[in-house]
């Protein structure tokens, strides 16, 4: 337990050098983008659930994506990752033209995503579900599958880096048990896990913190901290603010799919756009009821 | 009551042609709705492609009837493309109405009088077996199981019908335990999460339908060779819905399952049978009239099956095989 890199956790960490040269405005352009969007619009009849002008992702950061609900956030996250079509727009992953493409594709590229409700596969054990997530693995083609010689070395592999993965999230002992027989908060640390098996150079988390009990959290934190200093780019929608103005270097907020403000978390506490967006801009009125 | 007969003929009927026809459909679909989820309400369908790709080219192209098995791969394939490509990336209902659909349209164009020449229309074909007859030895030898008189190209049938059961079997069970059958079995349980991990779901959803429809077309060929014709009422939409209740009774997703399912199914339909009619004929007990007519009085047998199925759903829904704990973590 004590091998877990959380020692860096007390001491406040040193912003990001860039983060001083990017202007704190919607749409700003930074040094060394991983994900660049433009014009990406999606509706829905007549509602416009996305319709971001401009974003980028800096590389190797943490990036939180908040905004209230209905705000277009996850909509974002499944047109980014193939998984919804968009009606315009343009975007591009490590120079990648990304549109129209498929959603397994993206997660071959090194972009791979969670769900929002979480999809352990319940009926596979917990190191099946791992293993799962190993890239292009001989074993899954069609012809190779029947003769295990030839995919034996590949397995043992891909089975012990998803035993050292679940050593990390502390699931070790659920090895052999049916993914549906783990909590809530485990499920949420399983398909991190199993969105790690596939090396992914950036991760999507959608609302990692949901349902996950307090206790829990923290080494949570610690895990999407340690995604980062492995070199990997973390984008993750969240509600829970306390772990956006922890752990995020760079805060995107959006609001009825537009983005209406970027910057680090300590500017974006203070902006009033921000607070309008969230309380809403009359949030003195009485309204008569509380929700 | 004469027992030794009820039960030679319902062990018969346990390994006969019927259960090894059934069996294989169950197994294709096995692979389809245990490992993959996908709903395939037409699997008749492909035991017709099996049955009417032997028995055609046989009497009207005058081919080989061993040549036409390799045949039987590529039209139960191309059966399978012609019903995946457009359902395939829709939601799995889509699936279960077009092939539901699909099976029914090719009954009815093998029993239309418009190409009698080709297809039989509904006598269906009758005399395209000789290769078989031929092939094996003393076909018309007079064997015995206890009581159940059998000739020997019954016996020749039976061994060829377990020998593909065996062999395709022993391919589901290499291709399910193996990283393949892990990405089918993840397709089941959520699609979207197998793309999330970079796995191409429509491709192997379709290998998936072509594997499990081949397989029960495999199935319409030993039913045709079996009884000696191919016959469009053989392969009546119920077929398909036995082939489910096999599945169902044996354990769904589990590599044996639909054998014994099979043999356990139609053990149990002919032994129903024939002490039903034990009862009517040699006991000379009649079902009152306002009840159940004579001549309906044999389809008891379906209503027992029917019943003992709704049993098992109850106590074992997991069926004879399957693993109770796994059924439990139910997504749907």
């Amino acid at each position: 337990m004590s091998a877990e890199p959380t020692s860096h956790e007390p001491a406040p960490r040193t912003p990001d050098a860039w983060i001083a040269q990017v202007p704190c405005e919607p749409g700003a352009s930074k040094p060394d983008p991983i994900l660049t969007a433009t014009g990406v619009r999606r509706s829905f009849g007549g509602l416009t659930a996305v319709d971001v002008e401009h974003l980028e992702v800096q590389r190797n950061t943490i990036t939180a994506l908040i905004g209230p609900n209905g705000a277009g956030k996850t909509t974002f996250f499944n047109l980014l990752t193939g998984f919804d079509e968009v009606n315009e727009g343009a975007w591009s992953f490590d120079g990648t033209p990304m549109r129209d493409i498929a959603p397994h594709r993206t997660a071959k590229l090194g972009m791979v995503r969670t769900f929002q409700l979480t999809k352990s596969l319940t009926r596979l054990s917990v190191i099946e579900n791992m293993r799962l997530g190993a890239s292009r693995q001989k074993g899954e083609r069609f012809w190779a599958a029947p003769f295990k010689p030839l995919w034996k070395a590949e397995e043992a592999a891909n089975t012990a880096r998803a035993e050292a993965l679940l050593e990390r999230f502390k699931l070790g002992h659920m090895r052999d048990e049916y993914a549906g027989s783990l909590s809530g908060g485990q499920r949420k640390l399983l398909e991190m896990a199993r969105a790690l098996m596939v090396e992914p150079s950036m991760i999507m988390l959608d609302e990692p913190m949901a349902g996950v009990n307090p206790a829990l959290k923290q080494s949570l934190l610690d895990h999407i901290r340690s995604l980062k200093d492995e070199g990997r780019t973390v984008l993750f929608v969240e509600h829970d603010m306390d772990m956006v103005h922890e752990i995020s270097d760079w805060v995107i907020v959006m609001a009825e799919g537009r983005i209406i403000a970027e910057g680090p978390p300590h500017v974006i506490g203070a902006n009033q756009a921000v607070i309008d967006a969230y309380l809403g801009a009359h949030q003195n009125t009485d309204i008569g009821m509380s929700s | 009551m004469n027992w030794s007969l009820i039960f030679s003929n319902a062990i018969y009927a346990a390994i006969g042609v019927q259960a090894i026809g059934f069996a294989l459909a169950a197994m294709g679909l096995n692979i389809h709705f245990g490992y993959t989820g996908l709903l395939n309400f037409g699997q008749a369908g492909f035991l017709l492609i099996g049955a009417y790709s032997v028995a055609i080219p046989v009497t009207v192209w005058g081919w080989n009837l061993f040549v036409c098995l390799p045949f039987v791969v590529i039209t139960a394939s191309l059966f399978a493309l012609l019903l995946g490509i457009p359902t395939l990336k829709l939601r799995s209902d889509y699936l279960a109405i077009v092939t539901i659909a699909a099976a029914e349209i090719l009954r009815l164009l093998v029993s239309t009088p418009k190409w009698t020449s080709w297809s039989g229309g509904t006598d269906g074909i009758n005399s395209f077996t000789d290769d078989f007859r031929n092939a094996v030895p003393n076909p018309s030898a007079q064997y015995k199981l206890w009581k159940q008189p059998f000739t020997g190209y019954d016996l020749w049938v039976m061994i060829f019908g377990w020998t593909l059961v065996a062999l395709f079997a022993l391919l589901t069970w290499a291709l399910i335990r193996s990283p393949w059958g892990r990405v089918l079995r993840s397709i089941r349980e959520d699609e979207d999460a197998a793309r999330s991990l970079g796995k191409n779901v429509f491709s192997y959803k379709m290998i998936s339908l072509v594997l499990g429809g081949v397989i029960g077309a495999f199935g319409g060929v030993v039913l045709a060779i079996g009884n000696q014709t191919a016959n469009p009422i053989t392969f009546r939409t119920e077929l398909t819905f036995f082939a489910y209740a096999i599945l169902v009774l044996g354990g769904v997703g589990k590599v044996k399952g639909p054998i014994i399912g099979a043999m356990i199914f139609w053990f149990v339909i002919s032994f129903s049978q024939e002490f039903l009619k034990n009862i009517t004929d040699e006991i000379g007990w009649r079902a009152p009239e306002w009840l159940i007519t004579a001549n309906n009085f044999p389809f008891v047998r379906f209503m027992i099956v029917g019943g003992g199925l709704a049993l098992l759903v109850v106590f074992r829904p997991q069926g004879i095989f399957g693993n109770r704990k796994e059924q439990a973590f139910d997504v749907r």
